[in-house]
């Protein structure tokens, strides 16, 4: 497959654009949150699903579209350069993709057209505080009890569990704290008694939560995926959604990186405008030369995916991506401040959301250093 | 796409038929790499490889036939291509006139010099060097000096041109000329074609830091060039120039590349830095292959993406300027990571102690420092991307 867009994804980028530019601003941004209230907008969630933007990737059978990620690609570039929290990633690349990828026929006609459909929300509760970036890390334990389990302990950073009405919870059946083997996912609806869920309040003002969990009792029919064998189905859940962010970031650098051009355009000094320095000029172009090879990545990313190559080539075109973006977009961040010089260090201004945004987007799935020892083993070294 | 299959197949048969041995083994010397020339004497497998691929056109194969090309589409070639890297097949000849003057001439030069100089070029009869750079003119390539004064049917060629690349080894070179000195100083520029055999023409081989001499000073006093021998019109050659420019700012960023340079690095890694449970011993030293590896893997993509983009008929952006800036960069990196993964190794210069491989590491690691000064410094492409994709003020 090329690396180009197709007509019907340049179609759909416009669509995507307009419905940004037209719907979401960073004014919207800070309503948000100042309130109290979810943190996103239910009203604008369910018009995505309308449009099927939740379906992008989920078969016709379930209510989706039956598209590629290069399409799903398209729209999260565009939502990332509106920085909009809407919970694409928690509910449809996380939740949705692990019924999707694990869960049994049962379980993904109970929850997959609702999903689509922007009525349901799910979310993907795999990581502990002292997890950093090993997926594999769960203390959160599940014992056998009568024809269920029991479920305890503690999940943190939980994208968008203060809303999500399911949480798939990773919790350890066998082994050792940091052991792949032993670890197993459970389907839990949020109001099962045991279950606490406090949300988080985070530096990019996205949603997230702390899931509490003691003596949770779940049905057999509960587990998703194999007994002990969810670190596998963790990891292709989390490739995919680590590929749908980087095309979230790209938007979203790309948005800093413009609107610091056009600073650079329009602000005067010493009677000039800066744009005529060399030194902020050699700077920008840097961080031109910064997006297209993490346009470059990003989209190799998304065409493996579509091109169903095994789960090494995609856990390799993800980490190549997210390394990428990681760096670039963090880059992009700083320099946005700093170009924009005193204005750029105000709440006023909205370029301090892009800085905020790039730190976390960047630490969400493991930072870039993370993704660059991954590929070193993946290589042998 | 039957007919492409039965094309393979021809390709396939002919290429196990006339290919020598050797041609299939991987080059041990630099000096083996085929660039053609009345100067060079090249084993005798070389030239014979040259030769039948020649005959057929195939060093040139998509220009027409009747300047000698192999005449074969698009599609063709990449199966010729294909076909010959199943072989592991040598490419029978490189240089600046296949990749170069020869596309420039296709595209622009009138229809005798054509006929005179491409056939030569697919026979890799004639050598090709580039005459752009001035000791006063790097950067600032427009503001070049060497003059060139109209006398009859002949220019009168005075000036010195520097950083021609091999022109000791070259036959004739492309040369920018200054024809108008009243004119704006990208508008009185000339491309002409040069005998390098023409009488007062000086080539004097520079020695670098890396101990090796493939760039040249070419002094000309009184060089007559015939006025048959311009490129396009007179006056008109900065706009040539510049498309051959980003020419090669692309082929340069492809061309320090060698195919095993991921293995050679984990390889030297392992041996100088250690193992540890199978990885490399030292978290920062594979933290910096990956970074190169991975670097190099998001250009090769973009480059993929720019052929891609042309393929679907879209305009080309300055591409060129990316791929050179950080094409050459990358390649520094990479260098110097090795030599730091080296340690006293990397010292030598010649002699005992140390062993050819590493010496090379050495040479190679200041010869990359050049990189980013050659075919346009690093700063002039900054420039260009701010100037041409971003639009910022001069």
């Amino acid at each position: 497959m090329d690396l180009v867009l197709s007509e019907e994804q340049e179609l759909l980028q416009q669509t995507a654009r307009e419905f940004v530019a037209g719907r979401s601003s960073l004014k919207r941004l800070r309503g948000l949150r100042e309130g109290d209230d979810d943190g996103f907008s239910r009203a604008l969630w369910q018009e995505m699903g309308r449009l099927g933007w939740l379906g992008i990737v989920l078969p016709v059978e379930h209510g989706g579209l039956g598209l590629g990620y290069r399409d799903l690609m398209v729209v999260m570039e565009e939502l990332g350069r509106g920085l909009m929290p809407e919970p694409m990633l928690a509910s449809v690349l996380l939740g949705a993709n692990a019924l999707l990828l694990g869960g049994t026929p049962a379980q993904q006609a109970d929850h997959l057209p609702a999903v689509a459909a922007g009525e349901r929300l799910l979310a993907l509760a795999f990581q502990e505080t002292a997890g950093r970036y090993r997926p594999h890390h769960v203390t959160t334990c599940a014992k056998a009890a009568g024809t269920g389990w029991l479920v305890s302990g503690e999940k943190a950073h939980v994208l968008d569990g203060h809303v999500a009405d399911h949480l798939l919870v990773a919790a350890r059946t066998a082994g050792e704290t940091d052991d792949a083997q032993g670890v197993t996912l459970f389907l839990v609806p949020r109001d099962t008694a045991g279950v606490t869920i406090e949300r988080q309040s985070r530096v990019d003002g996205r949603n997230a939560a702390i899931v509490r969990l003691q003596d949770v009792r779940v049905a057999r029919d509960a587990v998703v995926g194999e007994v002990d064998r969810g670190s596998a189905l963790l990891g292709r859940v989390l490739d995919r959604a680590t590929t749908a962010l980087t095309a979230e970031m790209l938007g979203s650098m790309l948005a800093a990186f413009e609107m610091t051009v056009d600073y650079l355009k329009t602000r005067l000094q010493f009677g000039v405008l800066i744009g005529t320095f060399q030194a902020l000029k050699h700077r920008a172009a840097r961080m031109f030369v910064e997006t297209e090879l993490a346009r470059s990545a990003v989209m190799h990313a998304h065409r493996v995916l579509d091109e169903g190559r095994d789960d090494a080539a995609i856990a390799r075109a993800a980490s190549l991506a997210k390394a990428r973006c990681s760096d670039a977009f963090l880059l992009i961040g700083d320099e946005a401040v700093q170009m924009h010089g005193g204005i750029g260090m105000t709440d006023e201004h909205d370029i301090g959301f892009f800085l905020k945004r790039a730190r976390a987007a960047a630490v969400t799935f493991g930072d870039a250093a993370h993704h660059r020892d991954r590929i070193a083993a993946l290589d042998g070294y | 796409m039957a007919d492409l299959e039965a094309f393979r197949a021809d390709v396939r048969r002919w290429l196990q038929d006339n290919a020598p041995a050797s041609m299939s083994t991987p080059l041990t010397n630099p000096d083996d790499v085929c660039w053609g020339g009345r100067k060079t004497k090249y084993p005798d497998d070389v030239r014979r490889w040259l030769a039948v691929m020649a005959e057929r056109g195939w060093t040139a194969p998509t220009w027409p036939r009747e300047y000698g090309g192999g005449g074969l589409s698009k599609q063709e070639a990449k199966v010729l291509a294909e076909e010959m890297a199943k072989l592991h097949l040598r490419t029978p000849l490189t240089g600046f006139g296949l990749s170069m003057i020869g596309p420039l001439l296709l595209q622009e030069g009138s229809e005798e010099l054509k006929r005179e100089h491409l056939p030569k070029i697919v026979r890799g009869e004639i050598r090709w060097c580039q005459g752009y750079s001035e000791p006063g003119s790097g950067s600032d390539l427009a503001s070049l000096q060497t003059k060139a004064v109209r006398d009859g049917d002949e220019f009168v060629l005075n000036g010195q041109k520097v950083w021609t690349s091999y022109a000791d080894k070259s036959d004739w070179m492309f040369i920018l000329v200054r024809t108008d000195f009243e004119a704006a100083k990208h508008a009185g520029i000339t491309f002409l074609l040069m005998d390098l055999e023409a009488p007062g023409v000086t080539v004097r081989p520079i020695k670098l830091i890396s101990g090796s001499s493939p760039f040249c000073e070419t002094f000309l006093s009184d060089v007559r060039v015939p006025v048959r021998n311009v490129v396009g019109k007179v006056n008109g050659g900065w706009l040539l120039a510049k498309a051959l420019l980003g020419h090669e700012r692309t082929m340069i960023a492809d061309v320090f590349k060698e195919r095993d340079d991921a293995r050679r690095l984990v390889a030297l890694a392992r041996k100088h830095v250690g193992e540890s449970g199978g990885r490399v011993a030292d978290a920062v030293v594979r933290d910096r292959i990956a970074q190169v590896e991975m670097d190099q893997a998001c250009l090769d993509l973009t480059l993929d993406r720019a052929r891609d983009n042309a393929k679907a008929g879209h305009k080309p952006g300055p591409e060129s300027s990316i791929f050179k800036l950080y094409g050459t960069e990358l390649n520094q990196r990479r260098r110097a990571l090795m030599m730091d993964i080296l340690g006293p190794q990397g010292l030598g210069w010649e002699g005992a102690g140390f062993e050819d491989r590493e010496l090379k590491v050495t040479r190679d690691w200041l010869r990359s420092r050049g990189n980013t000064i050659e075919g346009g410094t690093s700063e002039i492409q900054l420039n260009i991307i701010a100037k041409r994709v971003l639009g910022l003020p001069d």
